[in-house]
């Protein structure tokens, strides 16, 4: 067996082993897994406004993907993309409603405004982590409840007075169009997925065909080795995480420019943030697998939103089979084996 | 004939591998036999078959006449097996006696008993002595009393057939000669001892017989009193082995490293590096002699940049590097050949050829503009590759998927290729078969001859007589004299390596 | 206000808050000594959380008084099963610790709502416990002056039951031969193998430890704070556990210094405003609080200098 087929048959065994166990929990809870399966397919696809929402799902997630992804590449895990999301969905909002400019100037503003603070929120864990060795993943976390009760307390009393949310943002600033609300019965699609497929296509060329991606790489593979060629193993961490968080932050440009056109107060997170590492996982840290991940899961997350209305089953049901996928995938390593055994049966019957 | 230990037909297979393929070895009661091959033959992989770590595909194994099936170490242990590894097997945070009770420990009312096992683990140490204190932390002592420990382990448990995995390798001559003595004690008492190495000097001293491995095959056991050196040595390796290397006399021309008054300190405020003073002129290699330990990492380090110096001064031709960054001290001429291969040399999860870059990769032809040129690495990676030998699949390999012998190789060809003034190789050959060795050190020879300047570090006695033209001995983070290889002798190393007699040697010798 | 009526405050809710963090990190630290890296104490926490107060809400009516010291032993049985997963996926299939523990935060957070929403009819949320573990006096202990009003009235049995565990997990780590064992396994396992200890089964065990402990944290925070359990019961204190485990350097009387030390940061967001010197400042640096000590001591205590050196790597036998 190929490698290149055993890489791709482990997200996709993985994804069948989570519909499998989610199927064995709904008929364990006596729920019909037909009927959830068949309201998760009309959810996204039963209706051109529930198809417009899928894609639009899908637009924050390739980003949150590639910012995961981006890290894990280059050695540290990026578990801070939801506080550098909130960040960048704030900044962008923050632009757009302080400003008023030509739509050629203010749209890219506020989009580079939100890379901009999701950058600047990954820094501090990228900074630490070389400077003081301190592991990313704990400071990652940490700075995502800062970032939710920082933005929170921003906007109640920095962006408005004592209000939930701030005002919409005006269309020089946003993200949506006529055309497309009109081809997918007022969905909120907009253009950002142009945005996201750009920037999967950029991750793919910095990483693959840039002097800076190779340092990037090697230092994520091997630090001690990569000191030894002259590298700078600080700055490139410090940089890796940088660019992480950017992408992170343009997913907040999505959903503030694009899906909501303002921000608003949260209660908890949104949740992007986490499924981008089981985007980045399923789609093996690279930039085709990625967007084909993100295309599931947008699939998923808005169908999803049926299965309560029309089968009845709770939508958490599709949050545990993400769960379920992210551990197959996790556990490759026993897929593999079993792929490797499978192989290897098959070559000694052809031998016969 | 009373065997205490047999092990037949023995079969040990690992993906990809076979490690054992039909060995065969008897130990008698109260002998020193040893067991000999090269690295990579299969020698530890056996001993852990017997140790229990592993279980064999065929074969069979016999303690004092019956079949045993060692599944794990505790079976081994109760038989009486017990092995003193060659990478010790100690826990830095515990003391001497929590690693020695391990598994094992003295307990009284569910509680670790830290007095009666301090106490037990004295008393033998007194009896075979062998000195340890039993209340240090592993981290704090010396490599030796570490050893000391090991052996503790496995007479703490009874053990009556002790197995050493290549246990002079970190030792210095007169070290390893306490470790005879201490063998000869064990004998004493009754134990038996397997020896694993691949020093013939320490066969003929000190064992009864010795049992030859191969590629993972048996050859077959032999009386060491019926044998020699020369013998042993080509049925380990299968051909004509030359000891010497051959090479003309060196023409050594100007100074090229110039290192005065170094000091460098480490993160406790230690002076590891302590006012050394070394020089290496081109056209001739100089060996650095010493036991592991005593600041030859970090006064390559302080040369590669890798270490801020404390105070001093190191000029390559002329010009002072020890200010610049490591990439500018590259640049200035220097290649390094790093002496953890793995950890340090290359990028394992990178491919052969992206690893044939990794001093090159940012400059022209192999970059413009920030971007890579594939086609100029790409072709740069072939040629090395053909020039030096590197056997593998393709250029778009994983390093990792060579042997140790074709990745040091691809690191000379890389660090070479950069026509460096100076070449640094620390412990260039480690964990190499001989045909890899003497390959390697052809090609330092080579570059002498071409009129660089080779510094060698290495903890192989052998091989720095061998190769180099002038020896300098470090101690305590000195270079403490400099000797002439033709006419020094091991004995005399010995002591100047364990800091002894070191003005004196330089001064008569006159070199 | 005076410093005793601040005090009066401050201390039982540092404790209270303290309680569950200190459960969560004498969890996290079985784990971590042992060698395997526990991010999802988070999850392990909700799924505490969520059986303590669904059982109690069902069994109220049958065990009275008892209700929640039984629910808490059934969080302690949940979080062990539920860790089982981690431990199969870090040890046996040798995943990426650090992502199994992702996926166990997002199953038990997907798997609890969703179970909540099937037994409570669709409901966000469940319903309030009759049953909590209320504040009481400690007999005898509260009429010791001065020390008896500030630490043993208006308090919880769970703030010292949680200190007697810790001062328990102690000696077990650093007197027994389990923990010695325990602690070689982390630091060197194939040291430990060569001495005949089996590595897996006694990382399994670590692992199921911290499931049970991280169980019972969460049980202890549902029970005694929230009193209910919503998507939003369990907001980072399984993470704030893991800092107070590393902050108290992977010793248990360490974290559960720590633990009290973040307790006390996160009552202070809490009972802040009726401080008076404390009134004035905008709630958010209070909710923030925690988080940025966190980050603080984490840099500026040697940040992971003495981590079990074999954290994180999974143990194959035969690789050298």
């Amino acid at each position: 067996m190929s490698n290149t087929i055993k890489k791709i048959s482990i997200p996709i065994i993985s994804v069948l082993l989570g519909v499998i166990v989610g199927t064995i929990i709904m008929f364990a809870t006596g729920y019909n897994p037909g009927d959830a399966y068949t309201a998760l397919w009309n959810g996204a696809f039963g209706e051109i406004y529930f198809t417009g929402e899928v894609v639009r799902q899908i637009t924050p997630l390739i980003l949150a993907g590639l910012a995961v992804a981006f890290a894990f590449r280059t050695g540290l895990f990026n578990i801070g993309v939801e506080g550098q999301l909130i960040v960048g969905w704030l900044a962008a909002v923050w632009v757009g409603i302080a400003f008023d400019l030509p739509k050629i100037i203010h749209l890219p503003l506020a989009v580079l405004a939100a890379a901009a603070a999701g950058a600047l929120w990954a820094f501090v864990p990228g900074f630490l982590k070389a400077r003081f060795r301190v592991h990313e993943v704990i400071v990652s976390i940490m700075m995502n409840y800062i970032a939710l009760h920082v933005s929170n307390y921003l906007i109640r009393n920095v962006l408005t007075d004592k209000a939930d949310r701030t005002e919409t943002i005006p269309p020089s600033a946003s993200l949506r169009s006529e055309f497309l609300a009109s081809i997918t019965d007022y969905s909120r699609l907009h253009w950002g997925i142009l945005i996201a497929v750009g920037c999967a296509i950029l991750m793919w060329v910095i990483l693959e065909k840039t002097v800076k991606g190779y340092e990037l790489k090697a230092v994520g593979f091997n630090q001690k080795a990569s000191q030894y060629a002259g590298m700078n193993v600080n700055r490139n961490i410090i940089l890796s995480m940088v660019i992480s968080g950017a992408f992170a932050g343009l997913a907040g440009a999505m959903e503030g420019l694009g899906t909501f056109e303002y921000v608003s107060n949260k209660g908890g997170f949104t949740g992007v943030g986490f499924d981008g590492i089981a985007v980045a996982l399923l789609g093996a840290n690279g930039p085709l697998g990625i967007v084909l991940a993100a295309c599931l899961f947008g699939f998923l997350k808005v169908g999803a939103l049926n299965m309560p209305l029309e089968a009845g089953v709770p939508n958490e049901m599709v949050d545990i089979i993400i769960a379920l996928i992210v551990f197959f995938v996790a556990s490759s390593y026993m897929i593999r084996l079993f792929l490797d055994r499978l192989s290897k049966n098959k070559s000694k019957k052809g031998e016969k | 004939m009373e065997y205490v230990i047999e092990m037949l037909n023995i079969r040990k297979e690992f993906p990809g591998i076979v490690a054992n393929n039909n060995i065969t070895l008897q130990v008698k009661k109260g002998e020193i036999h040893a067991l000999l091959g090269e690295n990579g033959a299969g020698k530890s992989t056996l001993m852990n078959v017997l140790f229990g770590l592993y279980q064999p595909e065929k074969g069979e194994i016999r303690a004092r006449g019956e079949v045993v099936n060692i599944s794990n170490p505790n079976i081994a242990n109760d038989l009486g097996i017990g092995m003193v590894h060659q990478h010790f097997m100690l826990i830095d945070t515990f003391t001497v006696t929590e690693n020695i009770i391990l598994g094992k420990e003295t307990v009284s009312k569910g509680k670790i008993d830290l007095k009666r096992a301090e106490k037990e683990v004295r008393e033998i140490s007194e009896r075979y002595g062998l000195a340890v204190d039993p209340k240090a932390k592993v981290a704090d002592i010396s490599v030796g009393m570490q050893q000391r420990v090991e052996i503790l382990k496995t007479l703490y448990r009874g053990a009556e057939i002790l197995i050493f995995d290549e246990p002079t390798a970190v030792l210095t001559p007169q070290e390893i000669t306490e470790l005879i003595g201490i063998f000869r004690k064990l004998i004493q008492e009754g134990k038996s001892i397997i020896l694993i190495t691949h020093k013939l000097k320490e066969i003929m001293e000190v064992c009864d017989r010795v049992t030859v491995i191969r590629k993972g095959e048996g050859i077959g056991t032999y009386n060491v009193k019926d044998t020699n050196p020369n013998e042993l040595a080509n049925l380990m390796v299968g051909r004509e082995v030359s000891f010497k290397t051959e090479k003309k006399a060196p023409n050594p021309k100007e100074t090229v490293l110039n290192i005065t008054d170094l000091t460098v300190k480490d993160s406790r405020g230690v002076h590891v590096v302590n006012s050394l003073n070394l020089d290496v002129k081109a056209g001739e290699i100089v060996g650095i002699a010493g036991v592991d330990g005593n600041g030859q990492s970090e006064l390559i380090e302080a040369i590669t940049g890798l270490m801020k110096k404390n105070s001093g001064s190191i000029t390559l031709n002329g010009k002072e590097i020890s200010v610049l960054t490591p990439r500018k001290i590259t640049e200035s001429g220097i290649g390094h050949i790093p002496q953890d291969r793995h950890k340090h040399g290359l990028v394992l999860d990178f491919s052969i050829g992206q690893n044939m870059a990794l001093q090159t990769y940012y400059k022209r032809p192999f970059s413009n503009y920030g971007f890579l040129n594939q086609t100029e690495i790409e072709k740069k990676a072939s040629e090395l590759i053909e020039e030096f030998d590197v056997r593998t699949p393709s250029i778009h390999t994983p390093a990792r998927a060579l042997s140790g012998g074709n990745q040091q190789k691809a690191i000379i060809g890389r660090e070479v290729d950069r026509d460096p003034d100076l070449l640094i190789a620390a412990q260039p050959t480690r964990g190499l078969d001989v045909g890899a060795i003497e390959f390697i050190h052809k090609r330092l020879i080579e570059q002498r001859d071409k009129g660089k300047a080779v510094l060698l570090i290495s903890f192989e006695l052998e091989e720095i007589l061998n190769v180099s033209d002038r020896i300098a001995v470090i101690f305590d983070g000195e270079i403490i004299a400099t000797v002439d290889p033709k006419t020094t002798t091991e004995q005399e190393l010995g002591l100047l390596m364990a800091g002894s007699n070191a003005k004196k040697v330089g001064v008569e010798n006159n070199v | 206000m005076g410093l005793m009526d601040v005090l009066l405050i401050v201390i039982p809710s540092s404790l209270l808050f303290a309680a569950p963090l200190i459960f969560t990190a004498l969890g996290g630290n079985f784990s971590e000594r042992a060698g395997v890296v526990n991010i999802g104490l988070e999850g392990l926490m909700v799924m505490g959380a969520f059986s303590s107060i669904v059982f109690n809400l069902t069994f109220a009516d049958s065990l009275g008084a008892w209700t929640p010291w039984i629910s808490l032993l059934v969080a302690m049985v949940v979080g062990a099963v539920f860790s089982i997963l981690h431990a199969v996926a870090s040890i046996t299939f040798r995943a990426d610790q650090t992502v199994s523990g992702v996926a166990i935060n997002l199953l038990a957070a997907g798997l609890a709502m969703f179970l909540v929403k099937l037994i409570y009819d669709g409901k966000g949320q469940t319903g309030t416990i009759r049953y909590s573990f209320k504040k009481i006096d400690i007999p005898v202990l509260k009429d010791i002056p001065v020390i008896g009003d500030l630490f043993f009235s208006n308090t919880y049995w769970t703030s010292y039951l949680a200190i007697i565990v810790a001062i328990i997990a102690w000696y077990v780590m650093y007197k027994t031969p389990f923990g010695l064992r325990l602690r070689s396994v982390g630091e060197h396992p194939m040291a430990a193998d060569t001495m005949g200890i089996n590595v897996t089964k006694m990382r399994y065990i670590a692992v199921i430890l911290s499931g049970a402990f991280g169980g019972i944290g969460g049980g202890v925070f549902a029970q005694s704070i929230t009193n209910d359990f919503t998507h939003a019961t369990i907001s980072g204190q399984g993470f704030m556990a893991l800092a107070a485990l590393i902050f108290g350097k992977w010793n248990p009387l360490g974290a559960m210094g720590a633990a009290i030390f973040f307790g006390f940061a996160q009552s202070l967001s809490i009972v802040g405003s009726s401080l008076p010197f404390l009134e004035n400042i905008p709630n958010v640096y209070l909710l923030i609080a925690p988080y940025v000590l966190t980050i603080i001591a984490l840099t500026g205590f040697i940040g992971r200098a003495d981590a079990p050196k074999a954290s994180g790597v999974p143990y194959i036998k035969g690789s050298r």
